[in-house]
């Protein structure tokens, strides 16, 4: 009983998955072709709903994006060709994957400079610590000035 | 010098908070066109069929030729369900009937009665209009929602993009001067 419980529950979190945008009259035949049209509508941004994928998306746009895609694989498109005839349309934006690029270099790279700007400051500060801790003991014009001035406190 | 570096994560901050306010500005559903300052696409629309405004209906065929005439020209991409192009269609109206502007349209998604309705009612600026009814001529031109339009030289090559329904402000600042003694 438990089980059937956890495996409906479970099927509850699945079940958003299964249900795209995709409709059954756009599904190519050749079932390998479909699969990369999948795959690459995954990685186009649908633009009237900005952050769902068009395999996410109901919006019509969405669609006909779908049905290009899969006329360009038809065609005999690697998946790269057919994702460049749709970003020389509508820009980069349209990639969900930004591409490595001049004006993309602090996206990607921004986070690996900020972890080793932060790496430094570590060894920076760890090593003030240490020198700081061993310290050199006091000589003995510097402990009797100590005394006095502790006596001196106790007194007042 | 130390004091400097205290300072440092305070100015990092700042530095970050403004970023972030200048972030706020902008529209972050307006997407450059990727034909900026490149030749516009390929395309070809027949005419909008039943539009008054076209007696020699053969010749309106609407395709890039139109756009390489050497005269500078507006193409407004419309369609009669899309409520912002009511608003914007007195300022394209207006820079076709006032400012003696070209202006190509490209009804987008659309039915055809319908959309020569929507002309008979609030006025035809339009010179041509093509009839995309399948939205393919509008992925072509990078489409993704109307009202769009579009600044283009005499050449072909796409001079400014607006997504959404235009405004007296852009007609002002990033319309009008381009054509300026250019018409």
């Amino acid at each position: 009983m438990r089980g059937l419980v956890t495996v409906l529950m479970l099927s509850l979190f699945l079940a958003p998955n299964l249900a795209k945008a995709v409709l059954p009259d756009e599904i190519l035949s050749d079932p390998g072709l479909e699969a990369r049209a999948r795959s690459l509508s995954l990685e186009l941004r649908c633009l009237v709903c900005q952050n769902q994928s068009i395999d996410d998306s109901n919006a019509e746009l969405a669609r006909d994006l779908r049905i290009l895609v899969r006329e360009r694989l038809v065609a005999g498109d690697t998946d790269a060709e057919a994702l460049e005839h749709i970003r020389k349309r509508y820009g980069d934006f349209v990639l969900l994957n930004p591409p490595v690029q001049q004006s993309t270099y602090i996206l990607w790279y921004g986070p690996i400079l900020i972890v080793f700007v932060g790496i430094g400051l570590m060894l920076l500060t760890v090593r003030r610590k240490k020198t700081a801790v061993a310290d050199t003991p006091l000589n003995d014009a510097e402990r009797t000035r100590l005394t006095s001035a502790l006596n001196r406190e106790s007194d007042e | 010098m130390r004091k400097v570096l205290y300072l440092l994560p305070l100015m990092f901050c700042l530095g970050l908070g403004v970023f972030f306010y200048l972030g706020l500005d902008g529209d972050p559903r307006s997407v450059p066109s990727a034909f900026i300052n490149k030749p516009s696409p390929e395309f070809s629309l027949a005419p909008l069929p039943g539009r008054a405004k076209a007696p020699f209906a053969n010749f309106d065929v609407l395709n890039r030729n139109d756009l390489t005439s050497g005269r500078p020209l507006i193409l407004n991409v419309w369609a009669s369900w899309c409520v912002p192009c009511v608003a914007e269609h007195p300022l394209v109206d207006r820079l076709a009937k006032e400012e003696g502007i070209l202006v190509h349209g490209i009804n987008y998604r659309d039915k055809a009665v319908a959309a020569s309705n929507w002309l008979n009612r609030l006025g035809d600026p339009f010179t041509k209009v093509g009839f995309d009814n399948d939205g393919k001529a509008g992925i072509e031109w990078g489409v993704y929602g109307v009202p769009e339009t579009f600044v283009i030289d005499g050449d072909g090559t796409v001079i400014f993009k607006h997504a959404g329904a235009l405004t007296p402000e852009i007609v002002e600042k990033n319309i009008l001067p381009f054509f300026k003694g250019r018409n």
